[in-house]
C-alpha cells in the first residue's frame, strides 16, 4: 500500500505522537494554551489518519495488511515488521479515538508541568499503537515496555495523594510479568533456532516452532501471566484499583481504555496463537478465572465508596467477560470478546471522563459526597445514565451487542459458564444503577454540592462522540464486525486444525509408542 | 401499508427524539411537546387499523403468512444472523392496537394529569420511548429484536418510576425494578441461548418450524427460562416485589406501564412461543399454576391494603396471574383476551385513581377518603364501570374474558379442577377488594380532611374524556368474544384461530354445554357475593372490619405486612450480596491479594536489608574478602 | 648453591607477614608497606625460581612487579596524602562512607 511521505501508513500513525512530543520539547512552557492546541492537532491528526486507514482496510482480504517490513538488528534475526488484520485495526482506531478524547478531559486539570503531561501521553501513544502493529516479537516486547515509562510518570507525577505507592505498584507488577515474557521469547527464539537453524523474531515463522507439550505450557504460561496481569485477571487484578485511584483522569481514560486492551490483545494475538495446544489444556483454568473476575469484581466493586475505584472494579469485571467469549474458542465468543474490548473502551473511558469531571468541580470522589446531583447538572446526569446503561449492556448500546455475543458463544460449548457469566448482567445493574441512584437521585445531602456547575461546551464536546459511538455501535454493530469477521474467521480456523493436529500427533505417538 | 409496518415504531421514535432531544433542552412550550407526543401515538394508532383492516381482507390461513418486513441486519457474527425485522400477524397487530390505542388515550389524559409538572416535556419524551419499545417488543419478528423491546421498556419503567426523582423513595423503587427484572431477563437470555445454540437461528418462523427438532428435555429447559423472564416482567411469583412499589411513579405510568402493556409482555411472549410451550407439558403446568397461585396470593394482600394504587397494583398482579393460567393451560386466545378487557378496565382504574388523587390533593389513603361520588361524578361512573368489568358481571367485558378463562381451567386437557378452584376463590376476592376500594372511596361519609373535601372537584375534561372512552371500552369490549354457549359468536377468538388452531382443542358436546353454563353461573355468584360482603363491610356496618382485623390479629398482620416478602428478600438477597462484596473486598482482596503482593514488595526489601549488611564501609572487611575469595579460587583451581 | 626451597621459605615468610600486616594494622601506610612487602616476596621467589630452573620468565616477571609496585604505591600515596588532609592520620577504620 502507497504511504504518505515515502513511508508506510502505519510507520507515520506509531511515530507521529513521537515526533509531536520532539517537536513539543521546543514549545516554552508558559506557553499552555498552545501547548494544548497543539497536543490536540497531533492526537486529532493522528485520529484521521487511522480513520483513513480503516476505510481503505479491505475487509474481504484474509491476512495482515499494510504490512511493511524493514530488517533491523540482522543479527539477531529482529526486523522491524508490522502490519494490521482487522482485530488489531480496530484497535488502532480505538487508541487514537481515546487519546483525542484524553486530551480534550485534560484541558483544564493539569496544574503542573503541561508540557511533559503532553509529552508523556504522545510517548505513550507511539508505544500503544506499536504494540498493536508490531508482528516480530522483539518490536513488540520493545513497545510493551515503552508504554510503562509515561504511564509509570502520569501516574507518579499528576496523580492523586498515594500516586508514588500506585505507580511503583503498577511498573513493578507489570514488568515482573513483561520480563516474564521476554524470557519465554527468548526460550522461543532459540528453541526455532535449534530445530530449524533459523533465528528470527519472526511471529508467524515462530507459530510453527515444535515443542513438547510440556515447554509450551511452561511458554503458554510465562506470556499468560504477563498478559493477564495486564488484562487484568484475576488474582492479579489489584494493581489496577490503586492505579486508577491515583492516576489523573486522561491516564485512567487511557490506562482503561487502551493499555488494559494489550494485555487481552496479547492473548489473541501471541499466548493463543503461538501454544494452541497449551491454550486448549489451558482454557478451563483461564474460563475459570475469568468468570471469578466478572462476579468478584461486580460485588465488590457495589460495596465501594469511592467512585473511580468502583469503576476500576467495574473494569476487573467486564474484561472477565472479555476473557471468557476469547477462551470460549467460538466465533461468535472471539468476536463479541474484541467488539467488547472496543466497547469497554469506549464506556468505561467514559465513565472515568464523568467521573473526571465531578471530580474538577469537588475534589473528591467518595459516593458520599454526593446525592441528589441531577436536579442541580442535568445534562451531566443524563450522560452519565446514558454511559452507564451501556457499560450495564442494556440493549440498544454497545454493550448488549458484545455482552450477547460473548454470552452466547460461550454458551454454545461451555453452557455452565455462560450460565454463570449471564450472572453478571444483574450484578453489572446492581452496582451501576445503584451508584446511579446514590450519587444523582433523592435530595441534595450536601450543600456544597447546590452551586455545581453543569457542563460546558468543552465538556459536551468531549462526551457527544461518544454517546454517538454508543448508539452507533449498539444498533449497526455490523459495520464494525464485518472488519474483523474474516481474521477472526481465520484465527478460529488456525486454531481448530492446529489443535486436532496436534491430538493427532499425540494418537499417532500413543499408538507409535505402544 | 403492511410493508410499512415500522412506521408504527417510528412515530413514537421520533416524537421521543424531538421531545426528548429538541424540546426539552430549548424549553419549547408545553402545547408544542404535548402535540407531538399525542400526533405519534395517534399516527401510530392509526397505521395499527390500517394494518388490521388490510390483514381482515386476507382468508384467515393467509392472515399467519404474512412475510417479515426486514429493515436491516442488526447483530451478525458468524452463523448468528439477526435483523431489526417486524411481524405482521393476528397475534401482533392484536397487541399493537391495544398498546396504541391505551397509549393514546393515556398521553391524552397526562396532558391534564403532568400539566403542573416541571419534567411535563421529559415524562413525555420518556413515555414515547417507551411506546416505541413496547412496539418493538410486540411487533418483532425475532427473539433478540423482542429482547430489545423487553428490556427497553424495563428501561422506561425504571425511568418513569423514578421520575420524580428529587425525593427519595421513587428512585429506590425505580432501582427495585430494574434489578428484578434483570433477573427475571437472565433467564430470558439463558432460554435464548439455548434456543440458538440448538437451532441456529432467532427469528420466530424458524425456530417454531425447527422446533420439532428438540428433545423434549431442552424445550421444557428453553420454555422454563423463558417463563422466568415472563415472571419478572409481569410480576408473577416470585417476581412481583416490584411492582407495588412501582406505585411511586406518576399515576398514567402506572396505567399504561403497569397495567396495560408492559406486564402483559410476559403473557404476549407465551402466547407467541406457544409452539415450543405445547411442546413442553410440564411447563404449561408449571406456567399455569403459577398464575393460579400469584392471583390468589395477591388477591391476599389486596384484601388488606389502604393505598388506592397499591390495591390496583395487587389488583394487576393478581389478573396477570389470571393470564398466565390460561396460556398455560392452552387457551392462548383466552388468555389475550383477558389481555385486552384487563387493559380497559385497569388502565381505566388507574386513571380514576389519578383523577381522585387530582381532586382530593394527592391523597391516596382510602381510609381518608369517602363521599365523594358526587364531587367527582364522572369519575365515581367510570370507575363503577371498570370495577363491575374486574368483578366478572355479566354484560361487562370482564366476565366474558375471565369466564373465558375459567371455563378453560376447568375442562381443557391441560386443565385441573384446583387451578378452576383457585380462579373462582380469587374471582370472589376480587369482587370483595374492589367494591371495598369502591365503596370506602366513594361512598359513606369523608373521613379526611375538611379543606381537602371542601375544595374536591371533578377533574378536567382532558381527563375524564379518556376515562369516558375506557369505560365504554370495559363495557362493550367484551362483545367481540361472547361465547358460543351463549349464543354469540367469538370473534376474538377466530381472529387469532389460525395462529393458535392446531393446538387449542376446546371440548364440544351437549354435555359440556350446559357445564360451562354450571360454572358461569357459579361465577358470577361468587362476584355478587364477594360484592355484598363489601357492601357488608364496608356500608351497613363500617365498624364490623375493625372487629375482625381484631380478632385475626396474626393473619391480618401477615396480609398487611404482605407476607413479609419483601423484608426476606431485602434480607437475603439485597444485604446478602452486598455482605458478600463487603467481605470479598476487605476480607480477601486487601487482607489476602493485597497483602501477597505487598508482601511481595517488602520480601525485596528485607533481601536487601540483609545483603547490605555485607557493606560494612569497613575497608578492612573488603580486604579480608578478597583474601578469602582469592584463597577459594586457588583452592578450587588446585 | 642455596637450595630453592630456602629462597621460597624466604619469600613465603614475607609473604605471610605481609598478609598480617595487612589484616593486623590500621594504619593505612602501614597497611601499604605490608602490601609492598607481599609483592617483594613474591619477586623473591620468581628470581630464585627462575634462577633455579635457568630460565628468564621469572625476572621479567618481577620486574613487571616492581613497576606495577611502584606505580601503586605513588596512587596509594597520593591517595593517603588527600586522604590524611580530611582525616587528620588516617586510621582505615574511620573511611566507612561506603557504608551500606
Amino acid at each position: 500500500m502507497e504511504g504518505i511521505l515515502g513511508l508506510g501508513w502505519l510507520t507515520v500513525l506509531i511515530f507521529l505522537p513521537l515526533v509531536g512530543a520532539a517537536v513539543l520539547l521546543f514549545f516554552p512552557r508558559r506557553c499552555e494554551g498552545l501547548i494544548k492546541w497543539f497536543t490536540l492537532g497531533v492526537t486529532l491528526l493522528n485520529f484521521i489518519l487511522s480513520v483513513i486507514v480503516f476505510a481503505k482496510f479491505d475487509d474481504s482480504k484474509v491476512g495482515m495488511q499494510f504490512v511493511e517490513r524493514f530488517p533491523w538488528i540482522r543479527a539477531w534475526g529482529a526486523e522491524y515488521y508490522l502490519g494490521i488484520d482487522g482485530i488489531s485495526l480496530l484497535l488502532v482506531v480505538l487508541t487514537t479515538y481515546l487519546m483525542v478524547l484524553s486530551v480534550l478531559s485534560s484541558w483544564s486539570s493539569v496544574e503542573k508541568a503541561l508540557k511533559e503531561y503532553m509529552i508523556a501521553f504522545l510517548l505513550l501513544e507511539t508505544g500503544m499503537i506499536g504494540t498493536f502493529c508490531a508482528l516480530d516479537l522483539l518490536l513488540f516486547y520493545l513497545f510493551w515496555e515503552f508504554t510503562l515509562i509515561p504511564m509509570y510518570l502520569i501516574i507518579g507525577i499528576w496523580g492523586g495523594p498515594r500516586r508514588v505507592y500506585a505507580a511503583i505498584k503498577f511498573f513493578l507488577y507489570t514488568m515482573a510479568g513483561s520480563v516474564l515474557m521476554l524470557v519465554a521469547i527468548l526460550a522461543l527464539y532459540f528453541l526455532h533456532a535449534k530445530s530449524s537453524g533459523q533465528y528470527t523474531f519472526d511471529l508467524f515463522v515462530l507459530y510453527n516452532t515444535p515443542m513438547s507439550i510440556k515447554t509450551a505450557l511452561l511458554l503458554f504460561a510465562a506470556f499468560s501471566l504477563a498478559f493477564a496481569i495486564k488484562v487484568p485477571m484475576f488474582p492479579f487484578h489489584t494493581w489496577l484499583p490503586d492505579a486508577h485511584v491515583e492516576a489523573p483522569t486522561a491516564g485512567s481514560v487511557i490506562l482503561a481504555g487502551v493499555l488494559l486492551k494489550m494485555g487481552t490483545y496479547g492473548f489473541l494475538r501471541f499466548a493463543i496463537p503461538l501454544f494452541p495446544q497449551a491454550a486448549k489444556e489451558a482454557q478451563m483454568t483461564i474460563l475459570v478465572l475469568a468468570l471469578i473476575g466478572i462476579i468478584y469484581g461486580a460485588l465488590v466493586s457495589m460495596m465501594q465508596d469511592d467512585l473511580k475505584k468502583l469503576v476500576a472494579f467495574s473494569s476487573v469485571s467486564h474484561l472477565g467477560f472479555v476473557m471468557l467469549g476469547m477462551f470460549a474458542f467460538t466465533h461468535q465468543g472471539i468476536q463479541g470478546s474484541v467488539y467488547q474490548m472496543l466497547n469497554h473502551g469506549v464506556s468505561t473511558g467514559a465513565l472515568f471522563i464523568l467521573v473526571g469531571m465531578i471530580y474538577e468541580r469537588r475534589h473528591t470522589r467518595l459516593i458520599k459526597e454526593f446525592g441528589g446531583l441531577a436536579k442541580i447538572m442535568p445534562i451531566y446526569a443524563t450522560f452519565f445514565m446514558i454511559v452507564a446503561l451501556s457499560s450495564i449492556g442494556l440493549p440498544g448500546t454497545n454493550g448488549f451487542v458484545g455482552e450477547f455475543t460473548i454470552l452466547l458463544g460461550t454458551f454454545k460449548t461451555q453452557p455452565v459458564f455462560g450460565i454463570l457469566g449471564a450472572t453478571g448482567v444483574i450484578f453489572a445493574a446492581a452496582y451501576m444503577l445503584w451508584m446511579m441512584k446514590r450519587v444523582f437521585f433523592g435530595e441534595v445531602t450536601n450543600e456544597e454540592n447546590e452551586a455545581l456547575k453543569d457542563l460546558n461546551k468543552r465538556e459536551i464536546i468531549t462526551l457527544i462522540p461518544i454517546v454517538i459511538m454508543i448508539f452507533w455501535m449498539g444498533i449497526y454493530p455490523k459495520f464494525f464486525f464485518q472488519k474483523m469477521d474474516l481474521s477472526v474467521d481465520a484465527f478460529l480456523k488456525d486454531l481448530q486444525t492446529r489443535q486436532s493436529l496436534f491430538v493427532e500427533k499425540a494418537q499417532i505417538e500413543k499408538l507409535g509408542g505402544r | 401499508m403492511i410493508e410499512h409496518v415500522w412506521l408504527i415504531p417510528l412515530f413514537p421514535a421520533i416524537g421521543f427524539l424531538i421531545n426528548g432531544l429538541i424540546s426539552r433542552w430549548c424549553n419549547l412550550p408545553k402545547a408544542f411537546v404535548a402535540w407531538v407526543a399525542c400526533s405519534a401515538l395517534a399516527l401510530s394508532f392509526l397505521g395499527s387499523v390500517v394494518i388490521f383492516f388490510e390483514l381482515l381482507k386476507l382468508p384467515p390461513e393467509l392472515r399467519v403468512k404474512v412475510p417479515d418486513v426486514i429493515l436491516f441486519d442488526w447483530v451478525v457474527s458468524g452463523d448468528l444472523r439477526t435483523v431489526i425485522g417486524y411481524k405482521v400477524d393476528p397475534l401482533s397487530i392484536v397487541m399493537a392496537l391495544v398498546v396504541t390505542g391505551v397509549s393514546f388515550l393515556i398521553h391524552v389524559y397526562s396532558v391534564g394529569y403532568m400539566h403542573d409538572d416541571p419534567g411535563f416535556t421529559r415524562y413525555f419524551s420518556y413515555l414515547n420511548l417507551f411506546v416505541f419499545m413496547m412496539l418493538n417488543l410486540v411487533l418483532a419478528n425475532n427473539f433478540l429484536l423482542m429482547f430489545l423491546g423487553w428490556e427497553g421498556v424495563g428501561l422506561c419503567s425504571y425511568l418513569l418510576i423514578g421520575f420524580w426523582f428529587e425525593k427519595e423513595a421513587p428512585p429506590l423503587a425505580g432501582l427495585k425494578a430494574f434489578i428484578v427484572n434483570r433477573v427475571g431477563d437472565f433467564g430470558f437470555l439463558i432460554g435464548l441461548f439455548l434456543i440458538f445454540s440448538k437451532l441456529g437461528t432467532l427469528v420466530f418462523d424458524e425456530v417454531f418450524a425447527k422446533a420439532h427438532l428438540l428433545d423434549p428435555w431442552t424445550v421444557t429447559l428453553i420454555t422454563l427460562m423463558l417463563f422466568v423472564g415472563a415472571a419478572g416482567k409481569s410480576a408473577q411469583l416470585p417476581l412481583y416485589v416490584w411492582l407495588p412499589d412501582a406505585m411511586e411513579g406518576p399515576t398514567p405510568v402506572s396505567s399504561l406501564i403497569h397495567a396495560a402493556t408492559m406486564v402483559t409482555a410476559g403473557v404476549y411472549m407465551v402466547a407467541r412461543c406457544h409452539v415450543l410451550y405445547e411442546m413442553a407439558p410440564l411447563s404449561m403446568m408449571v406456567v399455569a399454576t403459577v398464575g393460579a397461585l400469584t392471583a390468589i396470593f395477591a388477591a391476599s394482600m389486596a384484601l388488606v391494603q389502604v393505598d388506592f394504587k397499591r390495591i390496583l397494583a395487587y389488583s394487576t398482579i393478581s389478573q396477570l396471574g389470571y393470564m398466565f393460567l390460561a396460556v398455560g393451560v392452552g387457551a392462548y386466545s383466552a388468555g389475550m383476551f383477558h389481555l385486552m378487557t384487563h387493559a380497559f378496565f385497569k388502565a381505566l382504574l388507574f386513571l380514576a385513581a389519578g383523577s381522585v388523587m387530582h381532586g382530593l390533593a394527592g391523597e391516596l389513603d382510602i381510609r381518608r377518603m369517602g363521599q365523594i361520588k358526587e364531587k367527582m361524578p364522572v369519575t365515581f361512573w367510570t370507575f363503577l364501570l371498570a370495577a363491575l368489568a374486574i368483578a366478572g358481571i355479566p354484560g361487562f367485558s370482564g366476565f366474558f374474558s375471565k369466564d373465558e378463562i375459567l371455563w378453560n381451567a376447568f375442562s381443557s386437557p391441560k386443565g385441573h379442577i384446583l387451578l378452576w378452584l383457585i380462579g373462582l376463590i380469587t374471582a370472589g376476592m376480587t369482587a370483595f377488594y374492589m367494591f371495598r376500594l369502591c365503596f370506602m372511596a366513594f361512598f359513606g361519609r369523608f373521613r379526611g380532611d375538611h379543606e381537602v373535601f371542601h375544595h374536591a372537584h371533578e377533574s378536567p375534561p382532558i381527563m375524564t374524556i379518556p376515562m369516558i372512552v375506557l369505560a365504554v371500552l370495559s363495557v362493550i369490549g367484551g362483545y367481540v368474544g361472547i361465547p358460543h354457549v351463549l349464543g354469540g359468536h367469538n370473534y376474538f377468538h377466530d381472529f387469532l384461530s389460525p395462529l393458535f388452531k392446531v393446538h387449542e382443542n376446546l371440548p364440544h358436546g351437549e354435555g359440556s354445554e350446559k357445564l360451562e353454563l354450571l360454572l358461569m353461573a357459579v361465577s358470577v355468584v361468587v362476584a355478587l357475593f364477594g360484592i355484598s360482603l363489601a357492601f357488608n363491610l364496608y356500608l351497613r356496618n363500617p365498624e364490623l372490619p375493625k372487629k375482625l382485623s381484631e380478632k385475626w390479629t396474626k393473619a391480618y398482620k401477615v396480609l398487611w405486612n404482605k407476607y413479609y416478602v419483601d423484608e426476606i428478600y431485602g434480607f437475603i438477597f439485597v444485604e446478602g450480596s452486598k455482605g458478600f462484596g463487603r467481605i470479598l473486598w476487605h476480607n480477601f482482596d486487601e487482607a489476602v491479594i493485597d497483602r501477597t503482593v505487598n508482601w511481595i514488595g517488602s520480601l525485596m526489601k528485607v533481601m536487601g536489608a540483609g545483603l547490605r549488611l555485607f557493606q560494612t564501609g569497613f575497608v578492612r572487611d573488603y580486604i579480608v574478602g578478597i583474601l578469602v575469595g582469592a584463597l577459594i579460587l586457588m583452592l578450587l583451581i588446585l | 648453591m642455596i637450595p630453592l626451597e630456602l629462597y621460597l621459605l624466604v619469600s613465603a615468610l614475607l609473604f605471610v607477614i605481609g598478609i598480617i600486616g595487612v589484616l593486623i594494622r590500621r594504619e593505612a601506610i602501614v597497611i601499604f608497606m605490608s602490601i609492598e612487602m607481599m609483592l617483594s616476596a613474591v619477586g623473591i621467589a620468581l628470581v630464585a625460581a627462575s634462577r633455579a630452573y635457568e630460565a628468564l620468565d621469572g625476572m621479567i616477571l618481577a620486574f613487571l612487579g616492581m613497576t606495577v609496585a611502584a606505580s601503586e604505591a605513588a596512587i596509594g600515596l597520593a591517595i593517603f596524602v588527600l586522604l590524611h588532609r580530611s582525616y587528620k592520620g588516617v586510621k582505615v577504620d574511620d573511611i566507612n562512607l561506603l557504608k551500606g
